[in-house]
């Protein structure tokens, strides 16, 4: 073979040879199929931990944001105003660019609920004057429903004279994302602690498969293989183990959406709501896969580097 | 092609393995190495193979210095030397031909080059229709001429041999030989420790013979050797 010709020969050659490395380091580990299995199981498990809880949580986001935009504002007007006053500034307001609905609730009708309600008939006979303000409850625009927004028109209306306590029905929803965001936060540190233990993981278990062919590294170092030659299967190994392991937690996840799709359902349909329970998006699916991918490698580069180096024939 | 200039080796723990060894081997020579158990025959192999490293002393093989050969380049240096020894070292998950082809999967060699050259190496030493066998099905004699097409198949220019008949009867070790004969006849340089005087006397070949570490006797300058 001519010089020239053997040059442009040489990346077939090069990806002929990772080709075949990754493939019998695949063949390797279904050869070893129980081990192999319960290895890639157990990295799956702790990578389904944080990504289950990651799809719970964006979930829970979608759920919260429909909240939100759904918020209403309760005016609770001065005690001394009258209906009419009431009446009249209701009329107002609807006129209001920003409010899409003006509701009067009156003092007289809140009273009669109450009584109904509560429980508290015998009391309230015993009060000599309803201790309840007339009330409008805002619903703004469409546009103006997100949080901020809304907090602006409530200040607006916290200025008004008639006006006694203005809430917007907002608090709570953001309470709950608030502590979405902490969740959320859980998670990310949650992940980072079981990304290491999938480090630990493949580390070890490739430095058990350097330990059993020992031999085998020494024989080929006789023979004259580099370090990267007698690194690259290890490293593949590493790959499948993460990759693998990556798809078990899909699927982990996968099911467990499944198996909770149908009480979520119910319980939707008790808040007259049609949730649907998203599962997994493709975005978070890549991210898995190619950083358990990656998890893998990286955990047997520092297997490798650590107790290769040290194996050296005699 | 191989040139010791003072060489010694000392172990940790102050056990000295060669000392003050002065020796020059050429190329296509075909050279016997003997001497008791434990005289230093196989610490030589090692110091030429880059097994180990002398504590002393300049080694030169094949034009290198060894000497001042970094660790990274040690692989390259060992592709250009056949390695045979006693207990075979064959991967014994491989078939014969994988294994043959080994050396030649280290260098990097495409797949049909690989398949010509490794047949042609198992027809040298007669075993190419063992070539899908696992090395343990094989005899003693056979498992050894596996290695030897090993150290053969990249036709490395030097070949080092640590006692390769050791475990062999006297007519397969004969045939061990001979074949060794016929790469030297195709310009292979050959070094071979061993210890069976009997054959190595019949192949009428230089003899290095070492004692406690030392080059006590050399056939090609015994005119020389008045101790």
């Amino acid at each position: 073979m001519s010089l020239k010709s053997r040059l442009l020969s040489m990346p077939g050659i090069w990806l002929q040879r990772h080709a075949q490395v990754a493939l019998s380091s695949l063949g390797r580990l279904v050869g070893n199929r129980l081990s192999s299995l319960m290895t890639c199981a157990v990295i799956g498990i702790a990578l389904a931990l944080p990504v289950g809880l990651h799809v719970m949580l964006s979930n829970l986001n979608t759920i919260s944001g429909g909240w939100e935009s759904g918020a209403s504002i309760s005016l609770f007007l001065d005690q001394n105003i009258s209906n009419d006053k009431a009446r009249s500034l209701a009329e107002t307001l609807r006129q209001h660019t920003r409010i899409e609905t003006v509701e009067l609730i009156n003092r007289e009708t809140a009273l009669e609920e109450f009584q109904r309600l509560s429980g508290y008939a015998d009391a309230l006979q015993a009060l000599d004057s309803n201790p309840l303000p007339n009330l409008l409850v805002i619903q703004p625009k469409v546009e103006y429903t997100t949080a901020e927004t809304a907090e602006k028109l409530a200040q607006e209306l916290r200025l008004l004279p008639e006006a006694d306590i203005v809430q917007l029905d907002l608090q709570w929803v953001r309470r709950l994302q608030a502590i979405t965001v902490i969740a959320q936060r859980a998670v990310v540190v949650l992940a980072a602690l079981l990304s290491m233990a999938v480090l630990l993981i493949v580390g070890n278990t490739i430095r058990l498969e350097i330990q059993n062919r020992r031999t085998e590294i020494e024989i080929t170092k006789l023979i004259g293989a580099t370090n990267a030659f007698i690194r690259r299967p290890f490293l593949y190994t590493g790959f499948w183990y993460g990759l693998f392991g990556g798809l078990i937690a899909w699927f982990l996840v996968a099911l467990s959406l499944i198996l909770l799709s149908g009480p979520i359902a119910k319980l939707a349909q008790l808040y007259q709501s049609s949730f649907d329970l998203s599962s997994l998006d493709p975005i978070t699916v890549l991210v898995l896969l190619s950083g358990s991918a990656l998890l893998g490698l990286t955990g047997s580069w520092l297997a490798v580097g650590r107790h290769l180096s040290a194996i050296e024939p005699s | 092609m191989i040139h010791f200039d003072n060489v010694s080796k000392r172990y940790p723990g102050g056990h000295t393995g060669l000392s003050n060894i002065n020796l020059r081997i050429d190329a296509e020579e075909m050279v016997f190495l003997t001497g008791h158990s434990g005289a230093g025959k196989s610490t030589l192999l090692k110091l030429i193979g880059l097994l180990e490293r002398s504590s002393g002393g300049q080694v030169h093989v094949n034009g290198r210095n060894l000497t001042r050969l970094k660790n990274r380049q040690i692989p390259y240096h060992r592709r250009e030397v056949g390695m045979i020894f006693q207990d075979h070292r064959l991967l014994h998950d491989r078939t014969v031909f994988d294994n043959v082809a080994l050396p030649l999967v280290v260098s990097g060699l495409g797949h049909k080059e690989i398949g010509r050259r490794v047949r042609a190496a198992l027809d040298k030493v007669g075993l190419l229709h063992k070539e899908k066998s696992a090395p343990i099905t094989l005899s003693g004699g056979e498992q050894q001429r596996v290695g030897i097409a090993r150290a053969v198949v990249s036709k490395p220019p030097l070949v080092l041999a640590d006692e390769p008949t050791g475990n062999l009867d006297p007519e397969l070790s004969k045939e061990i030989m001979e074949l060794f004969s016929q790469f030297n006849k195709v310009g292979v340089t050959l070094l071979i420790a061993t210890h069976d005087l009997a054959l190595v006397s019949s192949m009428n070949r230089r003899i290095l013979t070492l004692a406690n570490g030392a080059l006590s006797h050399d056939t090609k300058t015994e005119y020389r050797d008045v101790t």
